[in-house]
């Protein structure tokens, strides 16, 4: 019997040997890859997908070749799971001779990467994942999306301004909803507010319903509110089944609640709610209008949020430092053309803080209104050049 | 109450066990093959150690399984269990990672003797569902005491070298496989052992029918109970292995996915005979590596194009015309010992 | 405090019409099908898109709901599922696991990843308030929609003669074949039913849980089997008051007790089973 099964694991053995094989891309010296780690399948794809569609758009709008290379882009799915990011970020340099690693969706996926990142000396540039202290971890991390203390602790202050004095704050149980409670909290009760209660939900499968009955129970001037990407629809919907919107509780939040990704389905219930973000698809500048156009007319009429723009500059960022480095892709040369790197993108004028290598960027204060027969955040107020205010405090 | 005399019976039969302990050629060249592999592929370590973890968590399963019949969706409990073990015994400064693979299995270990009582009773589908309920519980808890395993953020950790010689990480990737492989080989040496031996018997007695095991004079429960301890201490070794050699730890380590990924690659790759969840473990993250690289959204389409088919088909059949295939390129191997 | 109570029976009415149909193929036909939340994903597909590409109304909308989910089990029991009925328990899971991971990418290619979100008429969004206790409309509909539901299912089962046809095929295919029943049909129609519901409890359960997604057959699929589980494989009546319990518990548990809120219905479950193997309202025979 177990031989039988043997002599079959001896019939399969070289055929998976030959797959390992012709795996690795064709890599020469003058090309230059970029490996791109998302989640693709599972609950975050909307992330994987809205980042690769802006890649992708980037290289087809600015030609695959930089300074003498051929850019290639290889993406890979981590299906969420931190072990499996490690592997690829190790694969991707190992085999298939990546230059630079890109992506993260997820906090614990950034870090799992950090200490190959480092070994290996390539520069990992985060699009994605926003908890503020994963740049620490690694002195090659590069971060072009936001953190989560950078839109928060503004969103504070506008509160303050106002009129909004007691605040529920409400945010999903991990690194980033963490970074906005505590943020949001501490600048807004600095400033002589009051938090009447914080509530932490889980990461999966929340029912926020429970939640915002508490909410309605402790009656207060504004609820503040931290769900991931794509968890907004069903925050939004039963804010409104509760009566909240009629109770006179006003919605305030980071703009990760009404992404653009979902914001045209989610409907009139999320008419005035105001948030605070660096990015809208309804930014009013010609590079954003050409970038939402060309984004729209590739991906079958999507809206880019976020994460797109995030990746779209992750894309900039390494077209950039190559052609300053004129085309050295050692990952020295690249993060030091990096630090300190500033351009327009999409979202605005952003730079990379040559200090923490965190994106500075401005926090725009929005609100959701009807434009053009769709919902969009509206930007009403801009506060320029937000550096992360967690690492501000420290340095 | 043993005969002082050994019978021609009893003989018979220890000469039988005996002949069944020997490793055979096929599976010289299994575990030679699987550590040439390392040597010869080394920008694909990662990959191969991967393969080699999950080998030894389907190996976990097999025990129960596939030795004495018990069907469990929960064994990511104690893969996680022992995975967040090693990771906390090294975030504390304990390093080593030797230790680690040893503690994370004894925790574990502890967890499925504790637990096993709860599959004493009633069937299948009980079973497998107060499994999964004490994997998706641990799930729980590690996301509730972050202050411990860092909670939905995962635990990051830096670990000692293997043996105090060899560092494992991105320039040690061969290391780890090689750890790895070290690893897989001891344990799939002992439970190979185990499966020959008279406990193995009785654990086989118990798997063809468990009441008439219990008439023949086996004490079922006690058996039951020590088998489930091995099993949840190799998972829990695989878990501390998957630890050490990624270095972090993510809440994802209990889900559901990860038991049902391990029963996939065990029944892929045949349950009850040891190796089969090494190879359904090779033809599943191999596969998935492959199809994922050429279309990474749409990749689950393939796979679960791949299952449907196989069960159609017939699993048996699928590796009965591999065994004939292989036959006429090698005739004598599969002529081997096939009674 | 009474608006949490309704919340929770509001909760467990939709568990339950989401798992009923599971009760049906996995409890009486003792098949494991693990894709059944890929027929609840159909059928909350069915009503957002005839909602917001057709612009059907929501009433409308749930017959289809029922119907496609059904006509699409009736079609793959005919030429897939019937095959695998003798087979072993894991061939079952193998397969259907398989069908998950191939309705997933599926949905994903047609029809995007993003959430499909169900917009309720205005009649039926908001809420009121009776004798101080905030109802919410929808759920209100829910419970009345699952109750209905849940009545005539136990009615069809239990009453009619397809019901004892049924059981009969199920405890006996040989003999009940032998009576001159004609077991494949039931099988189908059985089958069919099943996947119906699910399709429906996915309509209704669309709003409530934030549209429909690629992901939604799994991200359900434990909650699913705690219900059928806890409530005894084998009848209708005690999925229900399994759902019931569950619903209750998680909501009440989430409000008072936030910090243990993710534990509750894994604990109540792992207790129920230890207690009870059979489930907590199976024939006392387990059988």
């Amino acid at each position: 019997m177990i031989s039988r099964h043997l002599v079959l694991g001896a019939v399969l053995g070289p055929v998976l040997g030959a797959a390992l094989l012709a795996a690795p891309a064709l890599a020469d010296d003058n090309t230059v890859t970029v490996g791109m780690i998302l989640p693709m399948t599972g609950p975050s794809a909307s992330t994987g997908k809205q980042e690769r569609a802006a890649a992708e758009l980037y290289i087809q709008r600015h030609g695959d070749t930089v300074s003498g290379k051929k850019i290639a882009l290889v993406v890979k799915d981590d299906t969420g799971a931190a072990d499996v990011t490690k592997r690829l970020a190790e694969e991707l340099i190992g085999n298939d001779h990546a230059s630079v690693l890109m992506g993260f969706g997820l906090t614990p996926l950034a870090l799992a990467a950090a200490p190959v990142a480092t070994e290996a000396k390539v520069p990992q540039i985060v699009t994605a994942a926003a908890t503020a202290m994963i740049t620490e971890k690694s002195p090659y991390i590069v971060r072009t999306s936001f953190t989560l203390p950078q839109a928060a602790a503004p969103m504070a202050d506008w509160a303050m301004k106002n009129g909004i004095k007691k605040v529920v704050t409400i945010v999903t149980d991990y690194g980033p909803g963490v970074d906005a409670e505590k943020w949001f909290g501490d600048t807004f009760e600095k400033a002589g507010g009051t938090i009447v209660e914080k509530i932490r939900v889980p990461l999966k499968n929340p029912d926020f319903a429970p939640f915002l009955q508490r909410v309605k129970d402790d009656a207060p001037d504004a609820v503040f509110v931290f769900v991931p990407s794509g968890f907004g629809a069903i925050f939004m919907k039963e804010f409104a089944e509760r009566g909240l919107d009629k109770s006179g509780i006003k919605l305030i939040g980071t703009g990760d609640v009404t992404d653009d990704d979902l914001l045209a389905d989610i409907g009139d219930s999320a008419l005035g709610a105001v948030t605070a973000h660096h990015y809208s698809a309804a930014h009013n500048s010609p590079e954003n209008k050409a970038f939402v156009e060309a984004f729209e007319k590739a991906n079958n009429g999507m809206r880019p949020n976020f994460m797109a723009v995030a990746a779209y500059d992750g894309m900039a960022l390494v077209y950039q430092a190559l052609e300053k480095t004129k085309g050295d892709a050692s990952g020295d040369a690249l993060l030091a053309a990096m630090k300190g790197m500033s351009w327009m993108s999409p979202r605005g004028p952003i730079s990379i803080d040559p200090e923490t290598r965190e994106i500075v960027q401005n926090i725009y204060v929005r609100k959701v209104e009807k434009k053009d027969g769709a919902l969009y955040n509206v930007e009403f107020e801009t506060i320029p050049n937000v550096k992360d205010p967690y690492k501000a405090a420290k340095h | 109450m043993r005969a002082a005399q050994p019978t021609a019976t009893t003989r018979r039969l220890e000469a039988h066990l005996h002949r069944r302990a020997r490793w055979r050629w096929p599976e010289i060249v299994f575990w030679v093959a699987a550590l040439g592999a390392i040597v010869v592929l080394p920008s694909r370590a990662a990959l191969i150690n991967e393969i080699l973890i999950a080998g030894l968590f389907a190996l976990s399963l097999d025990l129960i399984l596939g030795l004495t019949g018990i069907v469990s969706l929960g064994q990511a409990a104690f893969f996680g269990l022992g995975a967040y073990s090693a990771a906390i015994l090294a975030s504390k400064g304990f390093a080593d990672p030797t230790l680690g693979l040893l503690f994370g299995a004894a925790i574990a270990a502890v967890l499925g003797l504790a637990t096993a009582p709860l599959l004493l009773r009633g069937g299948d589908l009980t079973r497998l569902m107060v499994t999964l309920g004490v994997s998706l519980m641990l799930g729980e808890l590690a996301n509730r005491n972050g202050w411990l395993t860092g909670g939905a953020d995962g635990l990051n950790f830096s670990m000692g070298k293997v043996l105090g010689l060899f560092p494992i990480g991105f320039t040690g990737q061969r290391n780890a496989a090689l750890y790895s492989f070290a690893a897989l080989f001891i344990l799939f040496a002992v439970a190979r052992r185990l499966a020959q031996s008279p406990f193995g018997l009785a654990l086989a007695a118990i798997r063809e029918n468990r009441l008439r095991a219990g008439a023949l004079g086996i004490a079922t429960s006690r058996r039951i109970v020590a088998i489930y301890t091995v099993s949840a201490a190799y998972a829990g070794a695989a878990g501390a292995l998957l630890a050490e050699t990624t270095q972090i730890v993510s809440l994802d380590l209990f889900d559901f996915h990860r038991s049902a990924d391990v029963m996939l690659m065990l029944i892929i790759g045949g349950a009850g005979y040891l190796y089969g969840g090494i190879i359904g473990a090779a033809v599943f993250i191999v596969l998935r590596d492959v199809i994922s690289a050429a279309t990474p959204e749409y990749w689950e389409f393939w796979i679960g194009a791949l299952l449907v088919v196989l069960v159609l088909i017939g699993r048996e059949r699928i590796h009965d015309f591999a065994v004939r295939a292989a036959s006429s390129l090698a005739p004598d191997a599969a002529r081997g010992d096939a009674a | 405090m009474l608006t949490i109570l309704f919340d929770g029976v509001a909760y467990g009415m939709l568990l339950f019409v989401l798992a009923s149909g599971l009760s049906v193929t996995l409890g009486l036909m003792n098949f494991i099908n693990l894709a059944h939340g890929a027929f609840a994903m159909v059928g909350g597909y069915v009503t957002a898109l005839l909602m917001n590409r057709a612009g059907v109304p929501f009433l409308v909308t749930l017959p289809a709901a029922f119907l496609i989910p059904a006509i699409l089990g009736v079609a793959l029991e005919r030429t897939l599922y019937r095959r695998l009925y003798g087979a072993s328990p894991l061939d079952q899971v193998l397969f259907t696991i398989g069908l998950v991971l191939m309705a997933m990418p599926i949905a994903d290619f047609f029809l995007g990843d993003e959430p499909q979100q169900v917009n309720l008429p205005a009649w039926l969004s908001g809420s009121a308030t009776v004798y101080g206790v905030g109802i919410s409309l929808y759920r209100l509909f829910i419970v009345a929609v699952c109750g209905a539901i849940a009545a005539l299912l136990q009615i069809f089962l239990v009453r009619t003669r397809f019901g004892a046809q049924l059981r009969a095929a199920v405890d006996d295919t040989r003999v009940a074949d032998g009576l001159g029943i004609n077991v494949d049909r039931i099988f189908a129609v059985a089958f069919a039913v099943g996947s119906g519901l699910a399709g429906l409890g996915g309509a209704l359960a669309a709003d409530v849980v934030g549209g429909i997604d690629p992901s939604f057959p799994v991200k359900f699929l434990v909650t699913f089997l705690i219900v059928v589980t806890i409530g005894g494989a084998n009848g209708i009546l005690g999925a229900l008051f399994g759902a019931l319990l569950l619903g209750v518990l998680d909501v009440a548990g989430k409000y008072y007790v936030p910090s243990i809120g993710g534990f509750i219905i894994y604990g109540v479950m792992v207790v129920t089973l230890v207690l009870r193997p059979q489930g907590m309202f199976a024939r006392g025979d387990g059988r």
